[in-house]
C-alpha cells in the first residue's frame, strides 16, 4: 500500500510539472509577450522598455525555471491589469470558490449515492422512475436558466434567501443547488449502475446465505463495491466545479476564482491566467491522486502497483 | 435410524407464467440425516439447485413455493419471516457454492468475511473470533492460518477459496449444509482433496449435508442418498449402492450410460501414417517486467514442446489449470508468437511466419472453444457465421452457404437453423455449430479446446460421438484439450500429460492410463473420483419396470 501511494504520488508530481511547463508556455504561444503589453503601436524603445522589466527576451527555459521557483515560494508575479501580486488576487478569492465547490460536491453526493442505492434496490420501480426523472432534468436544464428561476422563485417571489453576494451562509444555499445539482445525474446513474452489478454477484448471494441482515449486505457488502467508479468520476466532477464555476459565480456575483478567470480572461492579463491554470491544474491532480488512493484503500486488487 | 434433520414433502415451486413448464420443482419429497451425504443429480435445468435455494430462502423473487413444506428441525422454513429465515441461515443451515471465484467479497480479508458470521450470529469478543476463526482455517486445511487470515480472495488459489467457502459454512456447526456443486470448477487434485475433505467433515460434525451435483463419478466418491431428478421431479430415489448399480429408471439409466468409461476406445483408421502437424521444440515464455518495487517475474508457459500428429489420429493433451496446454494451443494457431520451436504443416514451418504469409495457412487449423455461449455472436444468424470463414478466403457466398447445409445435417441440425440466431439454440447445440463453423473452411487440423467440458453428459456424450464420427468420415486431425481424464480416455488414441508447460509423459490411452510411468499422471489418476465404482452395463440391467415408463417423466 505504501509503495502504492509513492507510487502514485510520483505520477502526480511528474503530471504536475508537466503541466507547469504547458501553463508557463501559454505566454509565449499568445504572441511576443512584450507587444501585448506595450501595444500593437508601440515602438521599438517601447518594446524594449518592456523587456528590461519583465526579462522576455531572455532563453525561455531560464524564464521557466525563474517563474517556477518564485512560483513555488507564492509569488506568482504580477497582474498585468489589477497591477496586484497574482497570489494575493487569488487567495481572495479561492475561499469562496473552494467552499462552494465543497458544498456543490456534498449537495450532489449527498442527493446522487442515496438516490442511485435505492433505484437500484428496486429497479424499475416508482423510486427509480423518480430518480431518472430528476437525473434526466439535472442533465437537460442549463445551469445558468436553472440559477435564474430558483433566484425568480426563492429570492424574489419567497424572500428566503438572498439573490447575490457571499457575506452569510445564506446565500450559498442557491448557488450549491445549482452547482451540485449539474453533477447529480452522472453520479447517480453510476451508482445506480454499479449497485445493480454488484447486487446480482455471486458475493452477495454468499453474504445472504451467511445470514447477515439486509443492512450489513446492503453497506458493507454492496455499496463499499459499487461506489469505487463513482469515487473517481467525483474527483473529475470537484475538479470541474472548482474551475468550472464560472457560470454559477457571475449569476450569483460570488466573487470567486472561477469569475476572475473570466475577467483575466477578457482583459488578456496573462499572468493571472497562467497562475489559475496551474492552481485548477493542480486541484485536478491533488483530487485525482486522492481518489486513486481512497479507491486502492477500499479495493485491495488495485494495490498492486 | 436417527430423525431427519431436514424433511422436504410435496414441495412444489412455481415458474413464472411463460416458461418452458409451469413449475421449477414438482411434488419434491426428500430427506436427510445426521452424517448423511444425499447426493442431488440431476442435468441442467433439472431443479436441483432450485431445491436448495429454497431450503436455504435463498430463491429469487420470480420463483415461490407454491405447496408442500421444507421441514428443518422442527419447523417449516416456507412459513418462517424472512427475518427469522436469515436467523437460521448460516448459524443452523449453510451452503457452499459452485464459483469459488467470485464468491467472496473482493473488498474484504477472508478472516473478516470468516469472522463476519460469527459477529452476526454470536456475541463472542474480538479475541475469541479471531481464534475460532484461525482453528477454522486449520480445520479446512489451509496452510500458515495466520497468513491466510489477513488475505485478500485475490491472493489465494481457486481450491483455498473453496476452502474459504466451506470455512465460512462451518463456522457455527450447523445441523445442514448445503453444498451446489462445489468442486466442478476445481481441477481433479483439488476437487480430490475438497471431496475428501467433506468426507471428514461428516465423521467429525454431526450434519446432514446436501450435495448437489451432476458427475456421477462424484457421486459414487461419497454419496450415501442418491436422488436423481429431471425437469424438475424426482425420478428415482435411493441408496447410493442401488441407484448406482441398479439403477430402475430409464433416465438414471441413461445418465449412468452416458458417464465416460475409464477405458480407451480403439480407433481402428489409424492405418495409414501421414503426418499433417509437427511441433518441434516450441517455447513461450512469460515475462513480467520487473518495476521499481517488484522484481521481474518469468514463466515458462511452454518448454521444449515436441509432438507429432498423423492424419485421422486424435491427439489428447492433458494437464490442469496452469499445465500450459492453452499457451500451446495460442502458439499453434498463432495466436500467440511462440519464442523458438517450430509448427510444421504441409512442409512448411509456420511458427515464424508473417502474418501476410500466416494468411493462407489460418485456415488448416480451426478451433472450437470451450464456452459455446461466448463463442458465437449473439446478432448474427448462424449461417453468416459459418460462411464468414470461407468468404474471408474467397468462396462465393451462395456456394458456401450450400457447403453449410450440408454441414448442418453433418452435426444433426435442420437447414433452417442456418437463418436462425445463436440465443435459440441449447448448449450442445451451439457446440456443435461451432464445430461445423470449424469445418467450413476444410482445416487439417481441428483442436477442440476443452470443447465439452461446460456440457451435460449425455449431452456430452452425443457432441463427442458426433467428433468421432466426423474423424472417421473426413479423416480429420484432431487435437483434444482437456482436463477430464474420462473424456480423453473416450475419444482420444494418443496421449499426451502436461505439467508446468512441459510434456512428462506421452503414449496411448491404454499405455498412459494402464501404465503410467511418471509421477503426475499416477497422482492426476489417483485423484479421479468415483474409482471404486465399475460403470454397470446398462444393457445387462433386468428390463424397466413398464409401470414407470407409463409416469409422463419415463417417456424420453
Amino acid at each position: 500500500m505504501y509503495m502504492y501511494i509513492l507510487k502514485r504520488l510520483g505520477l502526480a508530481l511528474l503530471v504536475a510539472f508537466t503541466v507547469s511547463a504547458i501553463s508557463f508556455s501559454l505566454l509565449f504561444m499568445a504572441g511576443d509577450p512584450a507587444i501585448a503589453i506595450a501595444g500593437e503601436n508601440a515602438s521599438a524603445e517601447d518594446i524594449q522598455m518592456v523587456n528590461d522589466r519583465y526579462g522576455f527576451d531572455r532563453p525561455i527555459v531560464i524564464q521557466y525555471f525563474e517563474w517556477l521557483g518564485k512560483a513555488a515560494t507564492g509569488d506568482l508575479g504580477n497582474s498585468w491589469y489589477f497591477d496586484l501580486p497574482v497570489s494575493d488576487l487569488i487567495a481572495d478569492r479561492l475561499g469562496v470558490t473552494m467552499l462552494l465547490g465543497l458544498l456543490g460536491m456534498s449537495f450532489a453526493l449527498l442527493l446522487a449515492i442515496p438516490m442511485g442505492v435505492a433505484a437500484a434496490v428496486k429497479p424499475n420501480s416508482l423510486i427509480d422512475r423518480a430518480s431518472l426523472f430528476i437525473s434526466v432534468v439535472g442533465q437537460a436544464i442549463p445551469s445558468f436558466w436553472f440559477g435564474l428561476i430558483l433566484i425568480v422563485v426563492f429570492s424574489i417571489k419567497l424572500g428566503l434567501v438572498p439573490a447575490s453576494g457571499s457575506t452569510s451562509w445564506k446565500h450559498f444555499i442557491l448557488p450549491t443547488i445549482v452547482l451540485g445539482y449539474y453533477a447529480t445525474p452522472a453520479i447517480m446513474r453510476l451508482t445506480r449502475a454499479g449497485m445493480l452489478e454488484v447486487l446480482s454477484a455471486d458475493y452477495i448471494r454468499t453474504a445472504r446465505a451467511k445470514g447477515l441482515s439486509a443492512r450489513k449486505i446492503m453497506f458493507k457488502h454492496a455499496l463499499r463495491n459499487a461506489i469505487i467508479p463513482v469515487i473517481s468520476l467525483a474527483a473529475v466532477q470537484m475538479g470541474f466545479m472548482l474551475g468550472g464555476s464560472i457560470v454559477v459565480e457571475s449569476i450569483f456575483a460570488l466573487h470567486g476564482a472561477g469569475f476572475l478567470a473570466w475577467e483575466s480572461i477578457s482583459r488578456n492579463d496573462l499572468p493571472t491566467m497562467q497562475a489559475l491554470i496551474l492552481i485548477f491544474s493542480m486541484f485536478y491532480i491533488f483530487f485525482t491522486f486522492l481518489a486513486d488512493i481512497l479507491n486502492a484503500w477500499m479495493d485491495p486488487r488495485l494495490r498492486i502497483a | 435410524m436417527t430423525d431427519p434433520i431436514l424433511t422436504i414433502r410435496n414441495l412444489t415451486v412455481d415458474l413464472p407464467e411463460g416458461g418452458d413448464r409451469p413449475h421449477a420443482v414438482e411434488n419434491l419429497s426428500v430427506d436427510i440425516a445426521p452424517k448423511e451425504i444425499v447426493c442431488i443429480v440431476g442435468e441442467s435445468g433439472s431443479g436441483k439447485s432450485i431445491t436448495s435455494f429454497t431450503t436455504m430462502g435463498l430463491l429469487p423473487k420470480a420463483l415461490k413455493p407454491s405447496s408442500g413444506e421444507v421441514i428443518f428441525e422442527g419447523r417449516d422454513v416456507l412459513k418462517l419471516s424472512a427475518r427469522e429465515h436469515a436467523k437460521l441461515r448460516g448459524s443452523r443451515m449453510a451452503m457452499i457454492f459452485q464459483e469459488p471465484m467470485s464468491a467472496l467479497n473482493p473488498c474484504y480479508t477472508v478472516g473478516d468475511q470468516i469472522e463476519e458470521m460469527f459477529e452476526q450470529h454470536t456475541s463472542l469478543s474480538k479475541a475469541e473470533r479471531k481464534a475460532r476463526t484461525i482453528r477454522l482455517l486449520d480445520e479446512v486445511q489451509l496452510p500458515d492460518p495466520e497468513r491466510i487470515y489477513s488475505s485478500y480472495p485475490h491472493q489465494l488459489s481457486g481450491g483455498q477459496r473453496q476452502r474459504i467457502v466451506i470455512a465460512i459454512a462451518l463456522a457455527l456447526d450447523p445441523a445442514l449444509l448445503i453444498a451446489d456443486e462445489p468442486t466442478t470448477a476445481l481441477d481433479l487434485s483439488t476437487q480430490a482433496q475438497i471431496l475428501h475433505l467433506f468426507k471428514e467433515l461428516r465423521e467429525k460434525h454431526s450434519a446432514g449435508i446436501m450435495f448437489v451435483t451432476h458427475d456421477f463419478d462424484v457421486v459414487a466418491e461419497i454419496a450415501d442418498k442418491v436422488v436423481v431428478m429431471k425437469q424438475g421431479v424426482i425420478v428415482e430415489q435411493g441408496t447410493a449402492e442401488e441407484v448406482l448399480n441398479r439403477p430402475k429408471h430409464p433416465y438414471t439409466r441413461k445418465l449412468i450410460d452416458a458417464v465416460p468409461r475409464r477405458t480407451g476406445s480403439v480407433n481402428a483408421h489409424m492405418a495409414e501414417k501421414h503426418k499433417v502437424m509437427e511441433v518441434l521444440d516450441l517455447n513461450k515464455t512469460y515475462h513480467s517486467k520487473g518495476t521499481m518495487f517488484k522484481p521481474a517475474r518469468t514463466v515458462h508457459a511452454c518448454k521444449d514442446v515436441n509432438f507429432i500428429v498423423h492424419r485421422g489420429e486424435t491427439l489428447g493433451i492433458v494437464g490442469e489449470s496452469g499445465s500450459g496446454k492453452s499457451t500451446l494451443v495460442k502458439c499453434l494457431i498463432r495466436l500467440e508468437d511462440p519464442d523458438s520451436g517450430s509448427v510444421i504443416i504441409d512442409g512448411s514451418d509456420i511458427a515464424q511466419f508473417t502474418p501476410k504469409l500466416l494468411h493462407p495457412y489460418r485456415k488448416s487449423i480451426q478451433i472450437v472453444f470451450q464456452d459455446p455461449y461466448g463463442s458465437l455472436n449473439p446478432r448474427r444468424t448462424i449461417g453468416d457465421q459459418l460462411v464468414e470463414g470461407p468468404c474471408n478466403f474467397g468462396e462465393n457466398r451462395a456456394h458456401a452457404m450450400e457447403r453449410a447445409k450440408k454441414l448442418m445435417k453433418i452435426v444433426r441440425l435442420e437447414e433452417d437453423a442456418l437463418y436462425r440466431y445463436p440465443a435459440q439454440f441449447s448448449g450442445g447445440q451451439r457446440q456443435r455449430i461451432c464445430i461445423a463453423r470449424a469445418l467450413m473452411v476444410e482445416p487439417e487440423v481441428l483442436i477442440a479446446d476443452e470443447a465439452v467440458s461446460a456440457l451435460d453428459v449425455s449431452v456430452q456424450k452425443e457432441v463427442l460421438k458426433l467428433l468421432n464420427e466426423i474423424r472417421d468420415e473426413m479423416g480429420l486431425t484432431v487435437l483434444f484439450i482437456t482436463h477430464d481424464l474420462r473424456v480423453a480416455a473416450q475419444i482420444c488414441d494418443n496421449l499426451v500429460v502436461m505439467q508446468n508447460g512441459e510434456i512428462v509423459e506421452r503414449g496411448t490411452v491404454d499405455e498412459v492410463f494402464g501404465a503410467p510411468k511418471h509421477d503426475y499422471t499416477r497422482k492426476l489418476l489417483s485423484a479421479q473420483p468415483g474409482q471404486g465404482w465399475v460403470v454397470p452395463d446398462i444393457a445387462k440391467l433386468p428390463p424397466v419396470d413398464p409401470a414407470l415408463l407409463e409416469s409422463p417423466m419415463g417417456a424420453f
